[in-house]
């Protein structure tokens, strides 16, 4: 309900008279990633916002699957907010998909840049089974020139508890290196590496259903965003 | 196609007889106006003189980088209709709104009664579609102003225009002829969407970022620790220090008197003769770096106000600073007038000659400077006294006040620090060590000058270098001198501390940490004598304008304070001037950046009786 008063509030501010309005509402729509892999795998991250300085309402997507059909897909619907100059404090909803089925949670999560410019995207998740997990990536843009960046990034992903999928603690752990080259500000094609390395139970049932432990894949892509 | 324009260059006396048919022209010869309202093509900016005008102002398609566009226009020129007046006689000018949107015309340094001063939501409600606003006062000052829109980002689309007074007694200026030089920035993008991009990456626009390209020859070049050092500050930072424009020449076309680069407006001359030319830096987010190879320039007005004459290679331009030089080319030839932007990204290009087919070379632009520990407010070392957002290593802790101590203060309070009860006397600036106000430590703030340097005598960044680089002679404000005493010799009887404050990378802008939206006048009581005293907290160099009222810079001399209405304050630095509450109203108060305007903005109120 506090997203809908704010948003609703800031649109209905008034114009600013003695100049341009400070603090519009905009909208930014970001696809991080939209990638082939190899071993027919496909890949999506997507992100937007609606909003203005400090109060946003934030999208956030991913899939990956395998030949066309969805392995994983998680869609989060969040209230951001400014809590410090470089940091929103998000929270909202998860509905994540997977060959099992649906899976909703709450989440709570934190996203902006660090000193030394690392990109950090937190958040923790309570499902509806009251089980608690937790994702977090980081991500650094290596400036070789104006145009081409290379970027490292790591994703973590931890449980307290275990499921029917998952193992309780470190479960899953993403390396990967993206080198993107912008003729444009607004989009990159890129090539890159994805490593992956499954943990303890996850490792085993990803193992049992015949799936790797560890993958390690090469991509290319696309990244845009207006 | 290339357009074609009739060169501005006719010298002063046939140009007013040429303004003749130009529409809407009144006062002059009793012609009065009421030509058919239409607005086909562009047109060269008129000088209309006289008492009575009638601006019309209304969109007109233009194509000034190539590609078709749509600029605001007056009359149907850009810039706007020079108006000629004189000093002590009163003007009516009947401006009418052609646009969809509300409109207003403020009069940007002239000294007038507070509803006479254009400024939407402060001095009236603004000129509705379709309306028409009387303004009408007496002119009570000479020099060089200019005119713009106060209202939404019109005036990026064209709507300013240069405004002439000419004094009442002898000009102590003599020159033989002059030329009116209108710079500013044109993109053929709607302002809107430029502020829109800014706010979803701020750095959008600064393509000198530092690469590992650069830091592998920094490397080489100083070795390893000496990089770090460097590197370290701005990365732990998060911060560039390629960071000087917001924006720059890859959106902006930089404009003489509405003309490109290439379009190369011409000025003429003859050998020998004493040329003044009144240089207004019309542009919305533009400092210009302004030069004539081949020239000295000499300074004898600045925000049209006489100063006493300084010779100088070059100076720097804020948006809607004026200056007014004097040059004497003694050959017959040439010359270019290079206004090359703060980060040298572009720059804005005329000809004078004495012959309309000559061109001089055009130079090349100077180096590209990086931001320092002085922009960020370090003014002695790299001792980290600037306190950035969540560095745990800066001397914020002893810098950020007590609750206790501005209890009283409240949460958007604009007293923002205790200054002590005897400010220094005028002229000298201000003695104060000052404090950051408890609302400097929001989101909206990612940076706090801990030893902002005085930024009176710093030509600024980009130009410090220039006396040993190039042997030019910049000027500095610190060579500034009124021709005329003080006017109001009174010492000041407060201190009231301005903080420029913002977030670069969510591209706000506030004062005090305060947007103008959320924030409570500035109140001044009618007729006191008070020093400003404005702390940059930010990297960017923010030219800070005063409406009503003159901003007295404090360059050394008390007796000859130099009066302006458009200040400079320097990145991570201080500066202060002296301000006579002489008129009672509502004044805007702001950075004259267009994008930094709608936050880092300020109502100052002047009001009779006790406070």
């Amino acid at each position: 309900m506090k997203k809908h008063y704010v948003l609703c509030a800031a649109l209905l501010a008034g114009p600013a008279l003695a100049g341009g309005k400070a603090d519009p509402v905009l909208a930014k729509f970001m696809v991080d990633e939209v990638e082939q892999r190899s071993d027919h795998q496909q890949a999506f991250s997507l992100q937007g916002w609606l909003g203005t300085d400090l109060n946003k309402l934030w999208l956030k997507a991913e899939r990956e699957a395998h030949d066309g059909s969805t392995e994983d897909a998680e869609l989060q619907l969040l209230y951001s907010r400014a809590i410090a100059p470089y940091w929103d404090l998000q929270g909202g909803l998860q509905r994540s998909f997977s060959e099992d089925g649906s899976d909703d949670s709450v989440v709570i999560g934190i996203q902006g840049l660090a000193p030394y410019h690392f990109e950090v995207d937190a958040a923790v998740f309570i499902n509806d089974q009251a089980e608690l997990s937790a994702e977090l990536e980081l991500s650094y843009e290596l400036r070789l020139t104006q145009r081409w960046i290379l970027e490292p990034e790591i994703t973590l992903e931890a449980a307290a508890q275990g499921d029917s999928e998952n193992g309780a603690g470190l479960r899953r752990e993403e390396h990967a290196l993206r080198l993107y080259y912008y003729p444009e500000r607004e989009w990159a094609p890129y090539i890159g590496a994805v490593w992956q390395q499954l943990y303890g139970d996850t490792a085993d049932i990803a193992q049992r259903r015949g799936n790797p432990r560890q993958q390690e894949q090469f991509v290319v892509g696309v990244r845009a965003w207006f | 196609m290339k357009r074609e324009y009739p060169p501005a260059n006719i010298p002063r006396r046939r140009f007013v007889t040429g303004a003749a048919s130009v529409i809407a022209l009144t006062g002059l010869a009793g012609c009065a106006s009421q030509a058919p309202h239409q607005q086909a093509e562009r047109r060269p900016s008129a000088e209309l003189r006289g008492n009575r005008f009638d601006l019309h102002i209304d969109y007109l398609p233009v194509n000034i980088t190539g590609l078709d566009s749509l600029a605001t226009a007056v009359n149907g020129s850009v810039p706007a209709p020079t108006l000629r007046w004189k000093e002590g006689e009163e003007v009516h000018i009947r401006v009418h709104n052609h646009l969809p949107h509300t409109s207003s015309i403020h009069w940007h340094g002239l000294i007038l009664p507070t509803d006479m001063d254009g400024v939407p939501g402060l001095s009236f409600a603004g000129i509705p579609p379709g309306g028409y606003y009387d303004y009408r006062f007496q002119v009570k000052q000479s020099g060089t102003y200019w005119y713009h829109s106060h209202s939404g980002f019109q005036e990026q689309t064209g709507l300013y225009g240069a405004i002439i007074i000419d004094p009442a007694d002898d000009d102590p200026v003599a020159y033989d002829r002059e030329h009116v030089i209108v710079l500013s920035d044109w993109s053929d993008e709607a302002p809107e969407a430029l502020y829109a991009r800014l706010k979803k990456q701020s750095h959008y626009y600064n393509r000198r970022e530092r690469t590992a390209v650069d830091l592998w020859q920094d490397i080489r070049r100083q070795g390893i620790a000496a990089t770090w050092r460097d590197r370290a500050m701005w990365n732990r930072m998060r911060m560039s220090d390629s960071d000087i424009a917001d924006i720059n020449g890859i959106a902006y076309t930089f404009l003489v008197n509405g003309l490109s680069p290439d379009a190369n407006w011409l000025g003429q001359f003859s050998a020998g003769e004493r040329l003044r030319l009144r240089v207004i830096n019309a542009a919305a987010m533009t400092l210009f770096d302004v030069r004539i190879p081949g020239l000295t320039m000499t300074v004898v007005a600045a925000d049209g106000q006489n100063i006493q004459p300084v010779s100088v290679d070059e100076f720097r331009i804020a948006p809607a600073e004026t200056y007014d030089v004097i040059i004497q080319p003694s050959a017959d030839r040439a010359y270019t007038l290079f206004a090359q932007s703060i980060d040298r990204s572009g720059y804005a290009r005329a000809t004078l000659s004495p012959n309309k087919q000559w061109q001089a070379d055009i130079p090349a632009m100077d180096h590209i400077a990086r931001l320092d520990h002085r922009d960020m407010g370090m003014a002695h070392d790299n001792s980290a006294h600037t306190s950035m957002a969540g560095d745990t290593m800066s001397a914020m802790q002893h810098k950020r006040p007590s609750h206790e101590a501005h209890a009283h203060h409240g949460h958007h309070a604009m007293m923002s620090e205790p200054l002590p009860d005897t400010p220094a006397p005028a002229g000298q600036g201000s003695k104060q060590t000052f404090q950051h106000a408890a609302t400097e430590f929001g989101v909206g703030v990612d940076m706090r000058a801990g030893m902002p340097a005085n930024g009176l005598s710093d030509p600024g960044i980009g130009l410090r270098e220039h006396a040993q680089r190039y042997g030019r002679k910049v000027l500095r404000y610190s060579d500034l001198f009124g021709l005329h005493p003080t006017r109001d010799p009174r010492d000041p009887e407060r201190e009231l501390a301005i903080h420029l404050t913002g977030n670069m990378s969510r591209y706000m802008w506030s004062m005090n940490g305060v947007m103008f939206d959320d924030a409570e006048p500035i109140i001044l009581r009618h007729n006191e004598r008070l020093r400003f005293v404005v702390v940059n907290d930010t990297m960017m160099t923010h030219p800070i304008h005063l409406h009503g009222l003159w901003s007295e810079l404090e360059t050394g001399d008390s007796g000859h304070i130099p009066r302006k209405h458009t200040v400079i304050v320097q990145p991570g630095s201080r500066i202060s001037y002296l301000v006579s509450a002489d008129a009672i109203g509502r004044w805007a108060y702001h950075c004259h950046l267009m994008f930094h305007m709608p936050g880092m903005f300020r109502e100052v109120r002047v009001v009779g009786g006790k406070v």
